[in-house]
């Protein structure tokens, strides 16, 4: 259920402006990998160009390749309604649809892909879903009731349960954790880590320890000074991100000199 | 919270600023102005139509009392604003949808500018309007209707003229698209961005993340602006006067016939003494006590479903 992402010489462009420049990495199966880098610095509009999100903004458009297991995602008759069931998103601040109850936001997305559910698959699916989100328990007995209820971190691990309810592939979360309390990140930290078992997860982050705490590999995005387009400056394995960068900047940056 | 250990001592009194005290009164002086006017039209209908109410029941118009005399009007009243409440609000939602989702911004503007237009169009002139071109236009389709929808009691003998309480309904509808459209769209627009955002990045196509996001999120909005269309439809007085043959209560929206409480009264109020004025003027507090009781539903329709609204989360 899990696939690797191939991205070759990818240019982002919002209009005329470049936002990100030249990004090319391989994104491995079955493991966690984030992005780090200072505001600003195209992290985030790079990660929605994972999943075609970024078209929502007007003006938005991307030169170069990004391959699912050998897909192109901008191949001329790849829709973006159908990328982005394979390639799941979890937003800064937690998003459940507010006239939903618990288990219709969970079902969201099955119901979305015009799936008729008998009432015990739908019951089985938001099970198996809320289990995997390590949501059951605090939930199972308030399934029914209001998702916008629940504190800021179930919130945050409903949305991680709609998104996995329709078994994507690729799992992308833009700081999962940056409107949550240090307990809160600490559950989804944790899920994170599960998650990679099943998923290919990828993770844009602001907090560097949560980066070495997550991930497998990282990449450090840069942009050399404001209005230029952001770039990848080094994407290596975590450990040697985090202990021996081979770029100045990255170790500037992890150790805390800028940014 | 405090961290003092000694007892609560009361705070001493916050200065009084001239200004501060000059804008309670004033907002305080509004809010009562506006309970004193309802009250006070409540109390001139109440008092003025009481001598219709209590006369001898041979007395009123028709000769059977207050009640059978008003019924026909309610039942003209609600069956047209119903009829263009229901006429309106899909057509309502769907330039409000288009405005605030499917159009260019610049599109969008242009056509939220002559929706918005449409409202200042005075109602009389919609009035002339429905006589002069939409009556005659309608009748081929009246026609058209008897004779294949015939069997149905609402679709009787068609009326040549077209004056029928179904045109003066499609002329209400047109009236109350405006408002209907501009509240939609408004509560469209504030539709936050996370939650279509949420629907997309599950693989909604545009009309989906629209029905699991946008249209949950506006439909308090939309009962709302309907509410609001529905009372101005209940309310309508020209537009119906002018294009309705008024006569006798009838289920055949194709005929001339029915009467709506506005247009009765606009069209009677003038010649009108003694125990008909009276009659008129309860006539005017059912219709207040009815367009009360529809707003009192759109809140409580708006309520039920607050929990889930997000306005709590």
């Amino acid at each position: 259920m899990s696939k690797r992402i191939d991205v070759k010489d990818l240019d982002i462009y919002y209009g005329d402006f470049q936002a990100v420049r030249g990004v090319g990495m391989t994104i491995e199966p079955r493991s966690v990998t984030a992005f780090i880098g200072p505001s600003g610095c195209g992290k985030s509009t790079f990660l929605r160009t994972l999943n075609r999100m970024h078209e929502v903004i007007p003006g938005a458009r991307v030169e170069g390749e990004v391959l699912i297991d050998g897909q192109n995602l901008y191949g001329r008759d790849v829709d973006p309604v159908d990328v982005r069931r394979q390639v799941g998103m979890v937003f800064q601040r937690p998003n459940p649809f507010p006239t939903m109850s618990i288990k219709e936001n969970v079902l969201a997305g099955l119901r979305l892909n015009a799936r008729r559910l008998s009432g015990r698959a739908a019951d089985e699916l938001a099970e198996r879903a809320l289990r995997g989100a390590n949501l059951w328990n605090e939930v199972k007995d308030r399934l029914d009731k209001p998702g916008s209820g629940l504190s800021g971190g179930q919130q945050q691990r409903l949305c991680i349960a709609r998104a996995i309810a329709i078994q994507p592939e690729v799992i992308l979360m833009d700081e999962p954790c940056s409107a949550l309390d240090p307990i809160s990140t600490l559950a989804i930290e944790d899920l994170i880590n599960e998650l990679k078992s099943d998923y290919t997860v990828v993770i844009v982050t602001h907090n560097m320890q949560q980066a070495a705490r997550v991930s497998d590999r990282t990449g450090f995005f840069n942009l050399k000074e404001t209005g230029q387009p952001g770039e990848l400056v080094e994407y290596d394995s975590t450990q040697t991100i985090f202990n021996n960068p081979r770029q100045k900047a990255t170790e500037d940056y992890i150790s805390g000199r800028f940014g | 919270m405090t961290t003092s250990t000694r007892p609560a001592r009361r705070r001493p009194a916050a200065p009084r600023r001239p200004g501060d005290l000059a804008f309670a009164g004033l907002s305080l002086g509004s809010a009562s102005l506006i309970l004193l006017v309802l009250a006070g039209v409540a109390f001139f209908l109440a008092r003025e139509g009481v001598p219709a109410l209590t006369a001898d029941p041979e007395e009123v118009t028709g000769g059977a009392g207050f009640g059978r005399y008003v019924l026909p009007l309610v039942i003209g009243t609600v069956i047209s604003s119903v009829i263009a409440m229901v006429v309106a609000t899909p057509v309502a939602v769907g330039i409000a949808l288009f405005i605030s989702h499917y159009a260019p911004r610049r599109v969008g503007t242009a056509v939220g500018f002559v929706v918005d237009l449409l409202a200042a169009v005075p109602s009389v002139v919609f009035g002339m309007w429905g006589l002069a071109v939409l009556a005659p236009q309608l009748g081929p389709l009246f026609g058209w209707l008897e004779r294949n929808l015939g069997f149905l009691p609402f679709f009787g003998e068609a009326s040549a003229t077209g004056r029928t309480l179904l045109t003066a309904s499609i002329v209400l509808a047109v009236m109350i698209l405006p408002i209907i459209t501009s509240v939609s769209r408004e509560v469209f627009l504030q539709t936050p961005r996370l939650h279509e955002e949420a629907a997309l990045a599950l693989g909604a196509t545009k009309w989906e993340m629209i029905r699991t996001a946008v249209l949950p999120f506006g439909t308090p909005g939309v009962v709302g602006g309907t509410m609001l269309g529905l009372g101005r439809a209940l309310g309508e007085t020209m537009a119906v006067a002018i294009i309705l043959a008024p006569g006798a209560l009838s289920w055949n929206l194709l005929g001339s016939g029915n009467k709506t409480i506005p247009s009765e009264i606009a069209l009677n109020f003038p010649e009108a003494a003694g125990l008909r004025l009276s009659e008129l003027i309860a006539a005017g507090l059912v219709l207040f006590l009815i367009t009360l009781a529809v707003n009192l539903v759109a809140r409580w329709i708006v309520a039920r479903r607050a929990a889930f609204s997000g306005a709590g989360g």
